[in-house]
């Protein structure tokens, strides 16, 4: 019988020749992944000791602190601490910190394969189904199972197949990809399944780019995101000396609970406004709404062609007067690309901050909360209440142009005024 | 049979873990952040519930993060039954690994704060004691309710292990 390619990841991972949506399979984790806010402080750390278990293979795990890197206070400053000698004694040697958030961390590192089974303790490790991956977040006391037996029941997921064909225009970018496409499948629309992302317009975007596409499946409500691997994919891996892994296609008849298609033409700057994900509208449609923080960083949108597109709007301009513009590249590795490319330099001279990599203003918990009645636009992929700081608060989520677009007028701005 | 009885907590749709389990207390011990579970729209939350109360809301709970500390805060907070039209899934199987009986009803819209509830899990029915309506629940799977009837995964971990 046919599969989709999420099935065939995990009919690999299950050990079977075959596994259809609806299964619960018994599924062995090639790789775990846990950061400083949900790792081992939370549960883990306590029951694995209470239960006597070690690790069950140290190789296969990951710590990164990131959310509470730099610290903003002591009590942060003890759960790092307590995170890396954690790692430390249980056997973990792949653990980093003020290395940038996990999930660009994860894959620059080459701890994530194609054809892999991955868990993290974070909602956006779906992530790496841009390169061909089954991955998924999971609870802390979940992540304790998997470490003590390097095992996860998971209930086979449908797919739906969300379908991109044609030439995106100037402007827009894979941030309104995924803004559109969670707008019309809603935020619970894909509970429980997994999206494939497929067509012309995916298969000729950059892995920067695919990236942020599958870091949004969560947003829809999805177990996992999924982007077919394909030379783009052996090419970024290549690049970064990162072995190629295994490879699936969905079969050609292969089924789909619902099938999207949009037309990347037709596409417009978008915005998420406040405060769920799938109330997303054009910019231009927007009434006129000054806003106080832009924010260019994370996971979703802190990546090095994120912050060039972003440069390249802002060469010889000004952030607005009032507005603070604030860039986090998404791990060190893009600091230092983004430095040799003159970009950072640029953002600066527009007016921007440069600040660590980390995850820290995208949840407000440091490095550029907003207060109460202030409005925020970021290039992150949360914007419930009180995400960013103050519940009083708004947040805007759109692409990286949009946003420094934005800290140039001082209101929500469509970035095709400027292109 | 298996009847748990309890008052409602009423919320409505897209209660998600930064409602439930905000980002800025998330650093705190369990105890502690759980004073500020359900802030951004209930900030009475804590001081309103009683160990033993149903928390009831309608679609999509639990959407977001996989932060383990929203339904921690809710059990440190007595909440042992949950009940919602729909759930995010990754809150919904934190809450079946921390041993919190999380039910799929289709009514809760019909449910009003403080109703009394009497859930029968064995039968797949909700009693509204206040209002004398009966609502159909979905079955647990079994592989589900053999988590919860453990006690949650650590629970079964420890079994399982232990016969290894």
């Amino acid at each position: 019988m046919s599969m989709t390619i999420s099935e065939k990841l995990l009919a690999l991972a299950a050990g079977k020749q075959e596994v259809h949506a609806g299964e619960i399979i018994q599924a062995r984790v090639d790789k775990a992944m846990m950061d400083d806010i949900l790792g081992p402080r939370i549960q883990i750390a306590e029951q694995l000791e209470k239960l006597g278990c070690r690790i069950w293979d140290p190789e296969r795990v990951t710590v990164i602190s990131d959310h509470y890197t730099p610290p903003a206070n002591a009590t942060q400053a003890e759960i790092v601490k307590f995170t890396r000698e954690w790692s430390a004694s249980n056997g973990v040697e792949h653990y980093y910190e003020f290395a940038g958030p996990c999930h660009q961390v994860m894959v620059e590192k080459g701890r994530v394969l194609p054809g892999e089974l991955v868990v993290g303790t974070d909602s956006h490790t779906c992530t790496y189904g841009a390169l061909g991956a089954f991955s998924t977040g999971i609870g802390s006391t979940e992540m304790l199972g998997v470490l003590a037996t390097g095992e996860i029941w998971l209930k086979v997921p449908q797919s739906i197949r969300v379908r991109f064909e044609g030439e995106l225009p100037r402007g827009v970018m894979a941030k309104d990809m995924a803004l559109c496409s969670i707008g019309r499948i809603g935020h619970n629309g894909a509970t429980y399944r997994a999206l494939e992302y497929c067509g012309g317009t995916v298969e000729r975007l950059p892995m920067d780019e695919r990236l942020c596409i599958a870091n949004m499946a969560v947003e829809a409500g999805a177990k996992n995101g999924v982007i077919a691997c394909d030379e783009v994919t052996s090419a970024y891996l290549r690049e970064k000396g990162i072995p190629q892994g295994e490879r699936f296609q969905s079969d050609p008849d292969a089924e789909y609970y619902a099938d999207y298609c949009f037309s990347a033409g037709e596409l417009k700057p978008l915005a998420a406004c406040p405060h769920e994900v799938d109330n997303v509208r054009p910019l231009e449609e927007l009434p006129v709404t000054p806003i106080h923080q832009a924010y260019i960083g994370s996971c979703t949108g802190g990546r090095f062609h994120d912050l060039q597109a972003a440069a390249e709007l802002l060469k010889g301009k000004k952030v607005a007067k009032g507005v603070r513009l604030l860039v986090s590249p998404a791990s060190r590795e893009v600091w230092l690309a983004c430095d040799r490319a003159g970009i950072l330099s640029a953002l600066v001279e527009a007016g921007a901050v440069i600040l660590g990599s980390s995850c820290g203003a995208c949840l407000g918990v440091h490095s550029g909360a907003i207060g109460a009645g202030e409005v925020c636009v970021s290039s992150t992929n949360r914007n419930f209440i009180g995400r960013m700081g103050s519940k009083r608060g708004q947040v805007y989520l759109a692409s990286p142009l949009s946003v420094a677009a934005s800290a140039v007028t001082g209101r929500l701005t469509d970035p095709r005024e400027f292109l | 049979m298996s009847l748990i009885e309890g008052r409602a907590l009423k919320y409505g749709d897209n209660i998600n873990t930064d409602i439930i389990s905000p980002p800025a207390y998330m650093e705190l011990p369990i105890e502690q952040a759980a004073k500020m579970a359900m802030s951004p729209v209930d900030e009475s939350f804590a001081s309103t519930v009683r160990p033993g109360d149903i928390f009831v809301a309608e679609n999509n709970l639990g959407s977001g993060s996989s932060r383990e500390t929203a339904p921690l805060t809710l059990k440190a907070l007595g909440i042992r039954t949950i009940i919602a039209r729909s759930y995010a899934r990754i809150f919904y199987r934190n809450c079946i690994n921390l041993g919190i009986l999380a039910v799929e009803c289709p009514d809760t819209n019909r449910i009003s704060r403080f109703d009394r509830l009497s859930l029968d899990t064995e039968e797949g029915l909700l009693h509204n004691l206040s209002t004398g309506e009966t609502y159909r629940c979905d079955r647990i799977p079994p592989h589900i309710l053999e988590l919860v009837n453990c006690g949650g995964l650590v629970e079964s971990l420890r079994k399982k292990l232990g016969k290894d």
